[in-house]
């Protein structure tokens, strides 16, 4: 049977504030074991949360760049279940009245552009972390995370394919990366992804058994995990089989998604609303102000490289991939105008660099200043476009001034008139034959010899001022 | 609105408290008496009155993002019955398949 694939998403993004949600403990990822707790993130009795403003700054402009509506009326709400990870027995989270609702973000699958309705996005505090021992039946518990403020963001079933889940995670990772308020460490755990999926025969309004997929923490493995959990369902409902309620871990070694099963569920949070915080209110003044501030986003500076630079949609679309690379372009447009030998530059030797050492434009060790001079130099005639294709690894690697690396490496091209006619009578001596031939009208020939005196100089001739010379001393 | 036995049961359940038949018994019958006591509430008319669930009056208490320092991992650990490597150390609670 033919079935149609039913996919929501709901990520947990950890906010980039310096401090926890509801304490001053700090929120730096991998510190030793429990050195980041206070009474109030260990839940100690009698302590008391306070919000911390900068997260309902970030939640709310996250919100906007989302196109949502930001609930003026806020509250916290307690959501109740054991858990190790979990020291006071609940989570503050939001209920009934989350910071944003009804928004979208638009995306791109299969070659058009689609529209992923963003359901809610609401605050709330992460939990520690639960490290389980081989063998012994215990698990260890570090609580340095527990009260670090997540934007938790749930889509509507909008999604139909593994394509869509990863152009979704990648578009709304990117949007939060440009905002500043989330770090999109994947590994980390900063940018945690939950797909939940259902299969329903093609053509059905009702919705089939979903089941939320966990333990994904890259682009490839949401992809691998979707598909899987795809041919899973589909064989078990070919089979006749029934698809249960679960949550099921995705096991990259094996490749597959297994059931994980939990002697804590509750399947009953008794949300109520906490009586230690008072509620939020978010005023339009503040909505309007945090509006003004939201930087220009992707779409929208891809638009602009556009008509601004008049690089094609395909570049516009890279170099915008992140902002920091959006940034280094544009740094280097500024003191090289030039934008489509830059974005050649850019899209092809720094990127290929970059992305081999796994670094982000911004730490690049080749500065926008550094490509301009190779760039300058090329212009200048100092060295071949393809000597400075060939040395851009080594600048990359050193770090060192382009110039000094040309002159370290003896590639300084030969431009000197007169050096270049020593090399060409040489050449013109040993090569009676052709020269024969290109007196008698065999234009072809002129390659060859152009060809035997870049040889002669060690590639290091200007081809464009050899081409010249060559043929006046031809004509000659 | 009257508190069952299965409602006692339930939320004992999920306190995860172990409750004797006879202590059941006693607070189904106090957890009656309180929600019947409450219940005089409904005698007044709450038309156009908000829902409120802290002391009135406050909203926007916030702290600015400022990191103080947190207790040393000795103290953090105190008051745990068991640890280890730096870690509170408890019964495992997750089966993987």
């Amino acid at each position: 049977m033919a079935y149609e694939v039913v996919i929501g998403v709901e990520v947990h993004a950890q906010l980039r504030t310096q401090s926890k949600l509801f304490c001053a403990c700090g929120t730096t990822f991998g510190l030793t074991a429990n050195s980041q707790t206070c009474p109030v993130c260990l839940g100690l009795p009698g302590t008391l949360p306070v919000i911390n403003e900068k997260a309902v700054e970030m939640a709310v402009r996250a919100g906007l760049a989302m196109n949502g509506t930001i609930g003026v009326r806020n509250r916290f709400a307690r959501k109740n279940y054991f858990y190790p990870d979990l020291p006071k027995g609940y989570q503050i989270s939001q209920y009934e009245a989350p910071i944003c609702e009804h928004g979208w973000i638009e995306i791109a699958a299969g070659g058009s552009r689609k529209r992923v309705r963003i359901r809610r996005a609401h605050l709330e505090e992460d939990a520690g972390k639960n490290l389980h021992e081989a063998g012994s039946g215990m698990s260890l518990v570090d609580l340095n995370r527990a009260g670090t403020p997540l934007l938790e963001i749930v889509t509507e079933p909008d999604l139909s394919s593994s394509e869509e889940v990863v152009a979704y995670l990648k578009s709304l990772r990117d949007l939060l990366m440009y905002l500043d308020v989330c770090d999109g460490n994947m590994e980390e755990g900063s940018f945690r992804c939950e797909p939940n999926l259902s299969l329903r025969p093609a053509g059905q309004t009702t919705f089939g058994t979903k089941v939320e997929l966990k333990n994904i923490n890259s682009f490839k493995f949401v992809k691998d995990a979707v598909d899987y959990e795809i041919k899973r369902q589909t064989k078990v409902l070919n089979e006749g089989g029934k698809i249960y309620q679960e949550t099921r871990l995705w096991n990259h070694e094996r490749g597959e998604t297994a059931v994980m099963r939990s002697k804590e569920e509750a399947h009953d949070y008794r949300y109520f609303p906490d009586p230690d915080l008072v509620p939020m209110e978010i005023s339009s003044e503040w909505i309007e102000q945090l509006r003004e501030g939201l930087p220009e986003l992707a779409s929208t500076k891809q638009q602009r490289f556009i008509t601004e630079y008049g690089v094609p949609e395909y570049d516009a679309g890279i170099l915008t991939s992140s902002k920091a690379l959006a940034v280094y372009f544009e740094a280097c447009v500024t003191l090289y105008p030039q934008p489509k030998t830059v974005s050649n530059w850019v899209m092809g030797e720094l990127l290929r660099e970059l992305n081999n050492s796994g670094t982000e434009a911004d730490a690049s060790p080749v500065t926008p200043e550094r490509l301009v001079e190779l760039l300058t130099l090329v212009d200048q005639g100092v060295i071949s476009l393809k000597v400075a294709r060939d040395i851009f690894p080594d600048v990359y690697a050193s770090g060192k001034a382009p110039a000094q690396i040309v002159q370290e490496k003896g590639l300084t091209q030969v431009s000197d008139e007169g050096a270049l006619a020593t090399m060409i009578d040489e050449v013109l001596k040993k090569n009676p034959a052709q020269v024969g031939q290109f007196k008698e009208g065999k234009q072809q020939v002129l390659g060859f010899l152009v060809g035997q005196v870049m040889k002669a100089s060690g590639g290091k001739a200007n081809p464009g001022k050899v081409n010249e010379l060559l043929k006046k001393a031809l004509a000659g | 609105m009257e508190i069952t036995r299965q409602e006692v049961e339930k939320v004992a359940k999920l306190a995860r408290l172990a409750l004797t038949e006879a202590e059941t018994t006693a607070f189904s019958q106090q957890l009656n008496q309180i929600v019947g006591y409450v219940q005089k509430l409904k005698s007044f008319s709450t038309e156009g009155v908000e829902p409120t669930s802290t002391v009135p009056g406050q909203s926007n208490v916030f702290r600015p993002d400022q990191v103080q320092a947190s207790l040393s991992t000795e103290q953090a650990l105190s008051n745990a019955p068991d640890a280890e490597a730096q870690c509170f150390r408890v019964p495992k609670i997750i089966q993987e398949s």
